[in-house]
């Protein structure tokens, strides 16, 4: 009886023991791998979600990297991160260089989806943001250098909306005009048309991350002009404005602009 | 005399569900969409995989219909046909670690590591605490189960290695280390099927002329004894931990034919009929 | 090439970085050093009529780089996108290296595979078919289709080749679909061809109208000239008139889209509003205008067995017209009021009156515009006339900033095409061959027996397709185009005639085009600097550049080609025995000896062509031929305009072209001419004269009363929709050259049918499916773009023919305006549904 006793407390000693080294080590794997998640979870700013992903942090935990919406996707524009890439292992994403999106009406990858790691709510795809273009590089692009080339402009789903051309005179031709490209933020969805066409060896024009490259203004500034356009008039009412003194009434003057 | 009859009929069903996949990407005849983490079957039948589910939940996200329902299909089914069917007729790492534990055996290499079999609880555990953590479905990112079964279908990148490495791990580290130490997806279907219906029963271990031979081919041997040798505590005959992975080995191995598939319910013991 | 310690490194920090990141860099970037061995030469851009000069870098025979000139005045170092990536034109993968006929057996077989032969049994068997061709049926038999893209000298030789050699005026130009019309309208109200404004007019005018011209894509470089103008000086309106909003619109002050046609009934209504606001500028039209009515209702160059031709009352006297007076052709215009120009056009009265206020008011310089939209017309010739009828209302014409200008499609629509006289009826220097005058004078410059050019004009375009479906026209040579996809009405017209077992087709191409894949032989072309050559651009522009480059392969010059082919014909074999009497001297002798090796042509020795810096360039036709054969040919050209009956048309020496950016015609005394027909802007105009329109007898344009009248087709119940055919900004003739570069397939790789997206919406359709459009001519398969570039109004589609794999001219309708023959590929009926 003693000696089964004794038996029984050493069994459960070891049986003690190895538990507490197996959670030790399961646990050191579990800090591991929480890190390792935490890494690994970084999305390089060449990738981008589909549209109607989640932001990254919610996406990463939604994201079950099924490839349905990969497989729903039309134009093979979709692809599952493989071990190796730099992207979270398993989720989908694409490279605008390579297949950009394009823009399906009826957004068949958020569809697809069965946990709404893609929002559903997402049903014009006008309202997605998978990204914000950015002409990155001024000093090649060929519109900044007077070329006519605007591509971008031309591809953009959303033309005059997301890019639009401001048109400024070419100081060292001295009668062409500059076209440059302007992305609009209130419109991109990120798509990548303008990044996949642009005609450069390396593309001037490319998609991030909204949040990497999107800046914000401070709280204690707004933009007169455009307040004056919220609230439909100045700000101020019945300000005194009184004439200037002018021979003539100025009308020898040259008139200036006035702006838009 | 060894028979084959449930080894060829589990690995026809793991080609057979993977090449559903398959078709798909290779010849554009679109049965199945996805991957076992979550698919669409002709474009009516959805499946989630309940665990990859589970850790979204515990990452803090709200689930969505689709994915509830699909996962919902499946948890009957495996409640049914038993949790770790889906290791032995489903898993294609199953394939590798049968081979692995085979070559072992052969080649007659001893020693290594040795992991509790709960390590596999311990590490389901951390895999939802870590998600909880994180915020995201961390195990996914080294899940080697999902992985290769993902890389088959949507391209495998350096997941090869895993492969290999899994094959390795249990050809010289642990005997049948991965599948039956350490995965936590066996862990989670085994929780699963601790109620199942479907079940091996021992009905015939009368007939046991104690060769051993189904504890050597038995990826889980641990499971066998209560039911093989109960006779006397009057245990079952049906082999009920949650462990079994239905995988018919022992059936097929044994000369005196004292396995058979069976349900949890069917504890009757078939007597000798000549006496 | 020295490279320090620092760019060391950095250079291959950059490739590690690169690598790194999978990228692979430019090979230019990491050989930066080797750019110091580039030798530059100036050259044209090979795509559009602007002209933009460039600059071309060679190194190790291979063209390695362009940039724009900066120094030259129309781009001043710019270029559009297609010129960014001229020195990746010439070497497209499928470059065609040699002769390839069609054969079975080692046989010439019509329905046979490509083989390849020597150049000696391409031409061999060539010279087989155009002499059975000559011999059975006479010179009408044998035809030639050129190009606004030839260079000056080689659509020379084709002219002579053809019109004196084979004595067929069977001889066009594909500038017979872009530039007809124009021409036609110049010659009708001016008497002479070509703008009498240039690119100069865009920093002086005060407004411009762009009348079916879509200049931000399709002459990019002026369009930014014309921005910076709006932009510069804010008085300046815009007016852009379309059947739909492109991207002119951006810059629109008053934006008018009009329904297909009615900018007859615009310009007419302009007209009237002149007249009625008393803005008519009543001493100039005394001194320098008559008035003439048209002949209307002139049916639509269709076959003459189509209905609309047989109902037409003047079909076959389109071109008529009867003198008429002011009073008269003031009631001829008061019918086209606001109201009812406004019920027909669609367009808002407000914006009708803003742009008749533009031309209307003296204080206004007004440039118009126009490229396809007029030109590509039923009424073409009409509604070229019609624009310059307000013009000459106002007398708003020929002076810096107050300029009709018709823009052209090809790099060398004027330069070789109308100048030359490449087309059926004409001769260089705007001579014709009707008048018996001009012949006379062509035959002695060309040394050639009296009656040797034919009266007759030849086929035009559109009608050498039908011929050789009909079998009447049976050897036919295609140089530089792709008509088999341009011309329209291929399933009717182009393929059943390229592919008439009767006919005998050869298509000289340096890439495997539709048209060279149509062919019975095709014939490897050089092109672009790989030889010597010179474009006129739109305004009146001649700019020369020398051979960088030897051609790949076998390949030759067209220039090469007509003339080597011209040694294979004896005189006895296709000049009848009473001509050869007249010279009894060319009997036994080739056409080459008479039309090339005649003393003229071949004055200028062989030597070296060297540029200011001494470099030596090749000249391969020099080679061969033992002569400079481009000099010979451009000075016994310039010899119709210095000489000829038709004054105007003085030319620099070919010299002085090769040292210069390029000469705007007349070029007299030493001085380019900027405006024509004013007093001291143009030396032909007599002093004290102020105006002169010197190509009419007495000097007076002509204003012709002509009314709207309807389409050949419009759409109905079942064929719904107004298809409009046109171009892209990054895509040019046909696509055959810019589709094999990479980055400008990648831009638009396939043609999409513009629509609205309601229009989509009622036919099933979104945005990406794909859809078919049917015509009663054919159908084709395309997807549909609701977004983007072009937004056709309701009922309007609009789709681009760049892609040879989707060919757009089986769904257009081969109507063409009575006049000038030029198709209208603006205005047909397409049914759009969705494709199964």
């Amino acid at each position: 009886m003693a000696n089964n006793k004794t038996g029984s407390i050493l069994n459960r000693r070891r049986f003690l023991i190895e538990t507490a080294i197996t959670a030790c080590s399961v646990s050191l794997f579990g800090a591991g791998l929480a890190l390792y998640a935490r890494q690994a979870s970084s999305l390089p700013p060449y990738a981008i979600r589909p549209p109607g992903a989640l932001p990254e942090e919610d996406f990463l935990g939604a994201c079950i990297r099924c490839g349905l919406c990969v497989r729903d996707c039309p134009y093979d524009t979709l692809r599952l991160a493989k071990l190796g890439e730099q992207t979270p292992l398993g989720t989908p994403y694409f490279l605008a260089r390579d297949i950009p999106c394009e823009m399906c009406e009826h957004i068949p990858c958020v569809k697809a989806c069965p946990t709404g790691a893609l929002e559903p709510e997402l049903t014009n795809i006008n309202d997605a943001r998978m990204g914000l273009a950015v002409l990155s590089d001024q000093e090649t692009c060929l519109n900044f250098l007077g070329l006519r080339c605007d591509v971008c402009y031309r591809v953009c789903p959303l033309i005059d909306e997301a890019i639009t051309l401001d048109m400024q005179h070419n100081r060292r031709s001295g009668k062409h005009a500059l076209f440059l490209p302007v992305v609009h933020s209130e419109y991109c969805t990120g798509c990548g048309k303008c990044e996949r066409t642009c005609v450069l060896e390396v593309a001037a024009i490319k998609v991030f991350p909204k949040p990497l490259v999107k800046a914000e203004l401070g709280e204690h500034y707004r933009l007169g002009w455009k307040e004056k356009e919220k609230a439909g008039g100045s700000l101020i009412k019945d300000v005194l404005d009184l004439p200037d003194r002018m021979p003539d009434n100025g009308l020898n003057l040259p008139k200036i602009p006035e702006g838009l | 005399m060894r028979a084959y009859k449930w080894l060829l009929l589990r690995r026809l069903t793991q080609l057979v569900i993977l090449s559903l996949f398959l078709v798909g990407p290779w010849f554009g005849v679109w049965i199945v969409k996805g991957n076992l983490a979550s698919s669409l079957t002709l474009d009516v039948l959805p499946l989630t995989d309940p665990y990859v589910l589970l850790q979204s939940l515990f990452a803090g996200q709200t689930l969505e219909t689709a994915a509830l329902t699909g996962a919902l299909i499946v948890l009957i089914f495996y409640l049914i046909v038993g949790g770790r069917v889906y290791c032995s007729w489903v898993c294609p790492i199953n394939i590798v670690t049968d081979v692995a534990a085979n070559l072992r055996a052969r080649l007659d290499i001893k020693g290594g590591t040795s992991f509790s079999h709960a390590t596999r609880y311990w590490l389901l555990g951390i895999s939802l605490i870590v998600a909880w953590l994180t915020g995201t479905i961390a195990w996914e990112l080294i899940n080697p189960v999902s992985m290769i079964y993902r890389g088959l279908i949507f391209g495998m990148g350096l997941a090869w290695g895993i492969v290999i490495a899994i094959f390795l791990f249990d050809l010289f580290i642990s005997k049948r280390g991965w599948c039956s130490h350490l995965c936590p997806v066996g862990a989670f279907y085994s929780l699963l099927g601790k109620y199942s219906l479907l079940r091996i029963s021992a009905s015939k271990r009368e007939h046991c002329d104690d060769c051993l031979d189904c504890f050597r081919v038995c990826p889980e041997p641990q499971v066998i004894k209560p039911a093989l040798k109960g006779a006397e505590q009057q245990i079952s005959p049906v082999i009920l931990s949650p462990n079994c992975t239905n995988c018919g080995q022992c059936i097929d191995i044994c000369d005196k034919n004292v396995f058979n598939f069976s349900t949890r319910f069917n504890t009757t013991v078939q007597q000798e009929k000549i006496s | 090439m020295k490279i320090t310690r620092r760019e060391f490194i950095k250079a291959n920090a950059i490739a590690a970085t690169a690598a790194a990141a999978g990228v692979t860099l430019p090979q230019t970037a990491i050989a930066a050093g080797a750019r110091d061995k580039i030798r530059w030469d100036k050259a044209v851009c090979r795509f559009c009529g602007t002209g933009c000069s460039v600059l071309v870098g060679t190194q190790n025979g291979r063209v390695v780089a362009t940039q724009g000139d900066p120094d030259a005045p129309v781009n001043r170092g710019l270029n559009c996108i297609k010129g960014y990536f001229l020195s990746k034109i010439m070497y497209g993968k499928d470059r065609l290296t040699k002769p390839l006929l069609r054969m079975t057996d080692g046989e010439y077989d019509k329905e046979g595979e490509f083989t390849p032969v020597s150049w000696d049994q391409a031409f061999d068997i060539m010279a087989e078919k155009f002499k059975e061709a000559l011999k059975e049926k006479g010179p009408s038999a044998v035809g030639m289709f050129g190009s606004g893209q030839w260079t000056i000298w080689e659509g020379y030789a084709g002219v002579k080749l053809m019109k004196a050699g084979f004595r067929s005026n069977n001889l066009d130009p594909n500038a017979r679909h872009c530039m007809a019309s124009a021409v036609a309208g110049f010659m009708r109200t001016f008497g002479a061809d070509e703008p009498m404004g240039c690119y100069d007019d865009l920093e002086h005018a005060d407004a411009f109208v762009l009348w079916g011209a879509n200049m931000s894509e399709m002459h990019p470089i002026l369009w930014s000239r014309l921005t910076d103008r709006r932009l510069t000086a804010p008085h300046v309106k815009v007016a852009v008139l379309s059947t739909f909003k492109n991207r002119n619109f951006d810059l629109a002050d008053i934006p008018i889209v009009f329904k297909p046609q009615t900018d007859l009934a615009i310009l007419n209504y302009i007209a009237n509003y002149i007249i009625e606001s008393g803005n008519v500028n009543e001493e100039f039209v005394k001194k320098h205008v008559n008035f003439r009515i048209g002949n209307t209702d002139i049916g639509y160059g269709l076959r003459p067995e189509d209905p609309r031709e047989q109902a037409a009352e003047n079909a076959k006297k389109a071109g008529g017209s009867k003198s008429a007076t002011f009073e008269e052709y003031k009631a001829f215009v008061a019918k086209y009021t606001l109201d009812y120009v406004h019920e027909l056009s669609g367009v808002p009265k407000d914006r009708l009156e803003a742009l008749a206020k533009l031309y209307a008011d003296p204080k206004i310089k007004v440039t118009s515009y126009w490229t396809m939209g007029f030109n590509q017309h039923t009424r073409g010739t009409w509604v070229n006339q019609m624009c310059y009828n307000i013009h000459l209302l106002t007398g708003k014409i020929s002076e810096p900033g107050n300029s009709p200008f018709s823009l052209t499609g090809q790099p060398s629509a004027c330069g070789t095409a109308r100048e030359v006289g490449t087309f059926a009826h004409r001769l260089p220097a705007d001579l014709v061959v009707k008048k018996k005058e001009h012949r006379d004078f062509s035959e002695k410059i060309w040394k050639l027996p009296e009656g040797t050019i034919e009266p007759k004009p030849g086929y035009h375009a559109v009608l050498q397709n039908r011929m050789l479906k009909d079998g009447k026209l049976n050897a036919y040579w295609v140089q530089c185009t792709n008509n088999v996809q341009a011309a329209a009405n291929l399933n009717e017209e182009t393929w059943p005639g390229y592919r008439n077992p009767d006919n005998f087709i050869v298509v000289s191409d340096p890439y495997p085009t539709v048209t060279a894949l149509s062919a019975d032989l095709i014939l490897p072309t050089a092109m672009w600097t790989e030889k010597e050559g010179a474009y006129g651009n739109a305004e009146r522009r001649s700019q020369f550049w020398r051979q960088q480059v030897k051609a790949p392969g076998e390949s030759k010059s067209d220039l090469w080609q007509t003339v080597e082919f011209s040694k294979r014909f004896k005189v006895e074999e296709v000049w009848p025995e009473e001509l050869i009497a007249k010279k009894p001297e060319y009997r036994g002798k080739t056409l080459y000896d008479i039309l090339f090796a005649n003393g003229q042509v071949d004055k200028y020795p062989k030597q070296e062509v060297k540029d200011s810096a001494g470099n030596v360039y090749h000249n391969d036709e020099m080679e061969d031929f033992g002569f400079y054969l481009q000099k010979g040919l451009y000075e016994e050209y310039r010899l119709f305009g210095l000489h000829g009956p038709k004054k105007g048309h003085e030319l620099a020496t070919f010299d002085q072209y090769h040292q210069s950016r390029g000469l705007r015609w007349p070029v007299i005394d030493g001085k380019e001419t900027l405006w024509r027909y004013r007093e001291g802007y143009d030396p032909h105009v007599e002093k004290g004269a102020g105006i002169q329109f010197y190509g009419n007898p007495d000097g007076k344009a002509k204003i012709f009363a002509l009314p709207y009248e309807p389409p050949a087709e419009e759409p109905d119940d079942e064929y719904n929709l107004w298809l409009v055919t046109g171009r892209v900004l990054e895509h040019w003739h046909s696509g055959s050259m810019t589709r094999r570069v990479p980055e400008l397939y990648r831009a638009f790789p396939d043609a999409v049918v513009f629509m609205h997206y309601k229009d989509a919406k009622v036919r099933k359709l979104r945005r990406g499916m794909v859809a078919k459009l049917k015509t009663r001519r054919g159908e084709i398969v395309a997807m549909v773009e609701t977004r983007g570039r072009n937004r056709p109004p309701r009922g309007v589609v609009f789709i681009p023919w760049f892609d040879a794999s989707r060919l757009v001219n089986k769904l257009t309708l081969d109507a063409t305006c009575p006049i000038s023959k030029e198709t209208d590929y603006k205005k047909c009926a397409v049914k759009i549904e969705r494709a199964s």
